[in-house]
């Protein structure tokens, strides 16, 4: 039953020859002054080089992939419409229904997932890079979970976040190298370190919406990274604050056995490296979902609340008699104060710690993972850590072209589900409609 | 005294690039209402633009400086206002009607791509030319300083000046720049009477992109060196200009730039050239904790 509907969806060879051309000829004009023509350095002066069966390549590439995904694409439309007809009726019940509950399919997804992080050791107890790179996604899983309620809670876009985290970092890296704390004593002092920053960088921000917030948190974490690299007595300048002490496993240390017992000696069993990495492992997934369940119960709570009406209509909350200075500076001191505890984690874990960690760049990637999941929702921050680490990572044969993938997929992901992998923004508390039982 | 003059003649040249590259982000924010975090990869593409048709024209042996100026830019205009069509049509012009923050996303993405193209395409290493432009004039000397015009800041200036009294006609007098404030003011409405909204976001995406082409050769032609990270920087400096001047309004972000430009030349002469960015970031604040609109901006009403 090959029925087009519309004309946009069957339209002649010749119109979409010529609409993949229009693409080639783009191409060409992009690619002429960056892939055909390039400098290189010969004796000190610069001379041009040409390439243009590169470029030529990839105009044709340009060319095929244009037609055939523009004709995917209206067949696939095409298809969808037809179905959509045929189910009209379905459909408006469905959305009649509205306000669902959180489907059973995420939540069973939700404990699957929680089941494959908790035996992942188990299974790759030998393989370093396998619980290492698990390791970074829950990191950022952590950081996203904390952003989380910046963004996605309190709707305040916060482009500076990567401050609380090296505010954390730095903090256990400086009580812990010349003070001598330990990673547990230090925890709670870092965070609570961060949640001051969060309330002092968030007290000026109070007037400001939208995208002027987003510039000044932004500037926020500039001054900061700026202050780390050039305040050389305090944070050790570009060179970093090497050696920081390793989290131990209630004050039995993770390192070959020595004169102190040792986790290995303790549990008499035979001592080996993975031990470490497997005890970062956990503790991270620890912290993660400590960060989840503090998270998720602070939004049945009444700031919790607030923090969401406030993201809906600042206006109207302020008219209900909400505080809202108190409501936002939470949000920041909350966000700020979990940024700070996976900061600590990261400097625990690294050993060391230098301004290069905590670029813009990390406040983008963080930020990405809190969109790119559908703000507010807990497990979509899960898929897009999952999604924005792997990515890279699975580029590594090819690693130069890995930050460019990144971009790109950060692009391609958002033009095809802009509001995230997992959208879902419906408040918390919904006044339960005629017909909808809860 | 001479240091303070001097630094004020490198801080407005400083200023009006920044004031350059403002602009487009200001535009593209008056009429769609988003940061185009690109913008400041655009204007590094364009650097590399002029390097390139530097070193061609080189290899013909054109040795007249105006001729081969004119030709970089028009080349690099004519280049880089294609790189921001495709930005807008690829990354934003599927994204509209989405939530905010979508647009936000895709452009970072698009930022840390077109970075990473460019250093893939070009090399990561710094590309030196050597000096277009070279001499200036010695304005006075004051114990034993002198103070120095280089015929690049004139230059600079002056195209700058130039630029923006044509900018202005653009926006206030031609039939483009009243479709293109309509937009701003009401893109449904404007759509209704009939005017390509689409295209209107386009066109205002390529002189965003020219303007800031412009800039790029400027900055060559000036330091002589470009490496594939020089958009960041620019990028955010002068979106802070913008922001400082009054997002969406044209003569806010020329204010805020040449302000930008201003306050780092003097906190690097006289307190300290590492904080010189902290000091930028902690101006905007100040401003913006006393006068959120910005500068020149338009209070917004907030509206139930």
């Amino acid at each position: 039953m090959a029925t087009f509907v519309l004309a946009p969806h069957s339209l002649s060879p010749a119109t979409r020859l010529k609409d993949a051309a229009a693409v080639a000829f783009i191409t060409l004009l992009l690619g002429i002054p960056m892939i055909g023509l390039t400098t290189v350095d010969q004796g000190g002066a610069l001379q041009i080089a040409t390439r243009w069966p590169t470029l030529f390549t990839f105009v044709a590439v340009a060319f095929a992939g244009r037609l055939v995904l523009r004709y995917g694409i209206d067949r696939f439309k095409a298809h969808q419409l037809t179905r959509e007809r045929s189910t009209a009726a379905t459909a408006a019940a469905v959305l009649a229904g509205g306000g669902r509950a959180r489907s059973p399919m995420l939540t069973g997804v939700a404990w699957a997932a929680l089941g494959v992080a908790l035996t992942l050791p188990v299974f790759f107890a030998d393989n370093r890079y396998v619980v290492d790179t698990a390791t970074t996604v829950l990191i950022y899983v952590m950081l996203g979970w904390g952003l989380n309620v910046v963004v996605g809670l309190a709707g305040l876009l916060d482009l500076g976040y990567v401050a609380f985290y090296a505010v954390g970092a730095y903090t256990y890296g400086i009580l812990g190298t010349q003070f001598g704390w330990s990673f547990w004593e230090a925890l709670p002092v870092a965070g609570g370190m961060a949640a001051a920053f969060g309330v002092i960088l968030g007290w000026p921000t109070l007037r400001l919406r939208g995208d002027y917030l987003a510039i000044v948190t932004l500037g926020f974490g500039e001054i900061v990274r700026v202050i780390l690299v050039n305040w050389t007595e305090l944070s050790g300048g570009p060179n970093g604050i090497a050696s920081i002490p390793r989290p131990t496993f209630f004050g039995l240390e993770l390192k070959p056995p020595g004169d102190d017992p040792t986790f290995a000696s303790f549990f008499g069993i035979e001592y080996s490296p993975s031990h470490r990495i497997i005890f970062l492992y956990y503790l991270i997934l620890a912290l993660a979902l400590i960060t989840n369940l503090f998270v998720s119960r602070m939004r049945k709570l009444p700031i919790g609340r607030a923090w969401e009406a406030m993201r809906e209509d600042e206006i109207a909350c302020k008219a209900m008699g909400i505080n809202a200075r108190n409501v936002k500076l939470s949000a920041f001191a909350i966000g700020a104060m979990l940024g700070g505890f996976a900061g600590v984690f990261f400097a625990a874990r690294m050993g060391f710690i230098s301004p290069e960690s905590f670029t813009f760049s990390e406040s983008a990637i963080i930020l990405a993972i809190v969109v790119l999941g559908g703000m507010g929702s807990q497990l979509g921050v899960v898929l897009a850590a999952l999604v924005l680490v792997l990515l890279p990572e699975l580029g590594r044969d090819f690693a130069e072209y890995r930050m460019l993938l990144f971009g790109a997929a950060m692009v391609m992901i958002m033009v095809w589900r802009p509001g995230g992998i997992l959208s879902h923004r419906e408040p918390t508390l919904r006044y339960a409609a005629e017909g909808e039982s809860r | 005294m001479a240091l303070a003059l001097q630094q004020l003649i490198n801080g407005l040249t400083l200023g009006a690039v920044y004031g350059l590259i403002a602009i487009g982000y200001t535009m593209v924010y008056g009429i769609i209402g988003m940061i185009n975090f690109a913008h400041g990869d655009i204007y590094m593409v364009s650097a590399f633009i002029a390097i390139t048709v530097f070193t061609l024209l080189a290899s013909f042996a054109i040795s007249s400086v105006p001729l081969a100026l004119v030709l970089v830019l028009i080349v690099a205009v004519l280049f880089t206002s294609v790189y921001g069509w495709a930005v807008e049509r690829i990354a934003y012009r599927p994204l509209r009607g989405a939530t905010r923050l979508a647009p936000l996303i895709s452009a970072i993405g698009m930022s840390i791509f077109l970075q990473n193209f460019v250093q893939l395409t070009q090399g990561a290493r710094v590309k030196p030319i050597p000096p277009v432009l070279v001499g200036g004039i010695d304005l006075m000397t004051f114990d034993g300083f002198t103070v120095r015009l280089a015929y690049t800041q004139i230059l600079i200036v002056i195209v700058t000046v130039a630029l923006m009294a044509g900018f202005t006609w653009l926006i206030t007098k031609t039939s483009f720049g009243r479709q293109q404030r309509s937009c701003e003011q009401d893109r449904t409405m404007t759509a209704l009477l009939g005017i390509n909204v689409d295209r209107t976001i386009s066109l205002t995406f390529m002189l965003g992109a020219a303007l800031a082409a412009v800039a790029g050769v400027m900055v060559t032609v000036y330091y002589g060196v470009v490496d594939f990270f020089i958009g960041f920087v620019a990028g955010i400096k002068a979106f802070t200009a913008a922001v400082l001047g009054g997002i969406g309004s044209l003569p806010g972000a020329m204010l805020g730039g040449l302000l930008i430009g201003l306050i780092e030349a003097f906190w690097a002469a006289y307190l300290s050239a590492e904080y010189k960015d902290v000091a930028t970031f902690s101006i905007l604040i100040l401003v913006l904790m006393f006068r959120p609109s910005g500068l020149l901006g338009r209070p917004e009403v907030e509206k139930v």
